[in-house]
């Protein structure tokens, strides 16, 4: 079965319409790549699968399930993870506070005042800390991490959750060369265990972590293929790429 | 002493805290007022009281705006609910072979009979749960119906500033029901004791600190462990704490709640000791001055909200004695210092600047920069001592 099934997905704002007519599926334990220019409906597209945003037409299928009637801390605990575009994690608090925060198994009122993270869950986050690389700033406050820094701690506050899906948007913007390296290769990893969508605009970085790439135009799916099939599809060099490669002429 | 709730936790630092409040509070019940009666202060006293009653409700405004991010303008509505319950049942104290028992004022707008919601104001039990129940239950109505709507920032504040003068209208008007305007006042006794002597004040007294204590206990509790960090995660970025899977609105709910119970409690240890509870306290100056307190002591520190309550309560006690049409500009004047100088309060300059300082005076090297603790590998090492990856 499919973990996720989106048809004929429309959400249109004030008549604009966002996504139109969208069709996307995908497999468990898929690692799927999905790109398209600015205002092509990627983020709208994630918020629409946490069920910030509700569709206007057309449903999202999670592990068989319509989502339309759920809010999104009930799809957070059904499995969907999300990472935000500029990492948010909350900076008063310390890593090992905020990745205890996402793990919390009881996450109504009455579990989180009751009772304090149990033995598994202290060593997982502690685990945790050790594969993001933050063990010794453990307990420092978040707000006092580096960009990169926190980009991986969200990302780590994601696994906490244990979601059977993750979706991330934009993980290495604005990280140096070696750690963007260093995320897609977490990423790689977690995609044993997951099924992850990961939204990004640097093409170096979705060609070492794309198995299977999905192009967004104006609210629909352009084309799907593997990234050489995509880079080479006339459509997708018109829209996307070479708009891109203009861009770069221009500020050369 | 009743913190023991606190010592669960074993930690040498819960126990020096413990301990520290405990002498804090003991001096305050023991020490401080024949000091001050000695030295012919003895009114200080009172006042001292009726402040830390008001501590209570700063408290409740900490929990709820430090640390959970709501700014409640409206909190005067719950402390005069509190005020009034227990103002109700103090009112319905009779001396032994009154003919009409009825409260004072009734008969003087021609009420014959007691109307039905004073009734179970006879029992004390049912007061003193009136007294934290009626603000948390009604705080728990008004918080749902604001959260599930996602009304959030600004939009909450003018919410619960309308709600004050909702209130403020409406008791003002109940002439016949509870005195409107005049509010209630002229108690009697209390279990046969007479509630202006000063025996009986004192007995307020030490109740209040004892309550002053149990709130900072819970607050303590509350604000510590998993809760309380979900609680500055809702403050610090709610959607992102939906799409973690906690869903907020409860949370605030139960917490917007137990600071109105605590803003009730401080409303019933204020009125006895001031001897009147009118539709002022619903006044949303009174409110806004409740705000005020706690950010001059310090948002999100506990011990910052009932420092700030008393401080600005007793300058406004002796400048109102020295020049009694300074005190508005003073107030307004500290607020605008509080929010261009100080923006965490006393508690948090007092942390951060504070700190540094000392270690300036004292010659002690100063970290100028947040870069410098990476590159230094010295500090580093230190850090790591202190927090061993295991």
């Amino acid at each position: 079965m499919n973990i996720l099934e989106i048809k004929n997905l429309t959400v249109s704002f004030d008549g604009f319409k966002a996504l139109n007519q969208l069709n996307f599926s995908m497999e468990k334990g898929e690692l799927r790549t999905i790109i398209g220019p600015n205002g092509a409906g990627k983020t709208t597209f994630l918020d629409t699968i946490t069920g910030k945003v509700k569709p206007t037409s057309g449903q999202v299928r999670f592990k068989g399930r319509d989502l339309r009637s759920y809010s999104e801390s009930e799809i957070a605990c059904m499995g969907v993870g999300r990472k935000f575009q500029t990492p948010r994690v909350y900076l008063n608090l310390t890593p090992r506070e905020n990745l205890e925060l996402a793990s919390n198994k009881q996450k109504n009122l009455w579990g989180t005042l009751f009772f304090q993270p149990s033995v598994v869950e202290r060593r997982s986050v502690e685990e945790l800390l050790g594969v993001i690389g933050l063990q010794r700033k453990a307990d420092w406050k978040s707000g006092l991490l580096s960009h990169g820094e926190k980009q991986w701690l969200e990302i780590g506050m994601l696994v906490a959750q244990s979601p059977d899906l993750l979706l991330v948007d934009e993980p290495v913007a604005g990280l140096t060369d070696e750690d963007t390296e260093r995320t897609g290769n977490l990423l790689v990893s977690l995609a044993n265990e997951h099924s992850i969508i990961v939204i990004e605009h640097d093409m170096e970085f979705v060609r070492q972590i794309a198995q299977k790439v999905t192009v967004l135009h104006q609210g629909s799916v352009l084309c799907e293929g593997t990234i050489d099939e995509v880079q080479s599809n006339p459509q997708v060099i018109e829209v996307y790429l070479g708009a891109q490669e203009e861009d770069h002429a221009e500020s050369d | 002493m009743e913190t023991a709730k606190v010592k669960k936790l074993p930690s040498r630092t819960v126990t020096i805290e413990v301990f520290v409040v405990v002498a804090i509070a003991l001096i305050f019940m023991f020490v401080l007022p024949p000091i001050l009666t000695s030295l012919g202060q003895g009114f200080r006293v009172s006042l001292l009281g009726r402040f830390l009653a008001l501590a209570i409700a700063g408290l409740a405004i900490d929990l709820i705006w430090g640390y959970t991010g709501l700014l409640s303008l409206g909190h005067g509505v719950f402390f005069g609910l509190g005020g009034y319950a227990f103002a109700m049942h103090l009112k319905l104290q009779f001396e032994p072979g009154t003919e009409v028992q009825l409260p004072s004022f009734m008969p003087l707008y021609g009420v014959t009979e007691l109307p039905w919601f004073w009734q179970p104001f006879y029992s004390f039990p049912f007061t003193i749960v009136a007294v934290m129940m009626i603000p948390a239950i009604f705080g728990a109505i008004i918080g749902y119906l604001i959260f599930r709507n996602r009304i959030r920032g600004v939009y909450f504040s003018i919410l619960t500033q309308a709600l004050t003068i909702i209130f403020f209208n409406f008791f003002n008007g109940q002439q016949k029901l509870i005195n409107g305007t005049n509010g209630l006042t002229d108690f009697q006794t209390l279990f046969g004791a007479r509630v202006t002597a000063p025996e009986t004040q004192q007995v307020f007294y030490l109740l209040t600190i004892v309550c002053l204590v149990l709130t900072y206990a819970l607050c303590r509790w509350l604000t510590s462990g998993r809760f309380g960090r979900l609680l500055v995660a809702i403050r610090d970025d709610e959607p992102r704490v939906r799409f973690t899977g906690y869903n907020p609105t409860g949370f605030k709910v139960f917490v917007f709640a137990i600071s109105a119970a605590l803003a009730g409690i401080a409303g019933a240890l204020y009125t006895p000791q001031t001897g009147i509870i009118s539709p002022k306290a619903m006044d949303i100056a009174f409110s806004i001055e409740m705000v005020i307190w706690v950010a001059v002591g310090g948002r999100a520190s506990l011990v910052g909200a009932v420092l700030g309550t008393l401080i600005v309560n007793f300058a406004k006690s002796l400048l109102s004695e020295q020049f009694p049409q300074i005190w508005l500009f003073f107030q307004g004047g500290l607020f605008l210092v509080i929010v261009m100088v100080l923006p965490n309060g006393l508690v948090g300059w007092l942390r951060e600047q504070g700190w540094e300082l000392w270690q300036q005076l004292m010659g002690k090297r100063t970290l100028s920069t947040y870069p410098a603790l990476e590159l230094e590998g010295e500090l580093d090492l230190e850090i790591d001592h202190e927090h061993p990856g295991d």
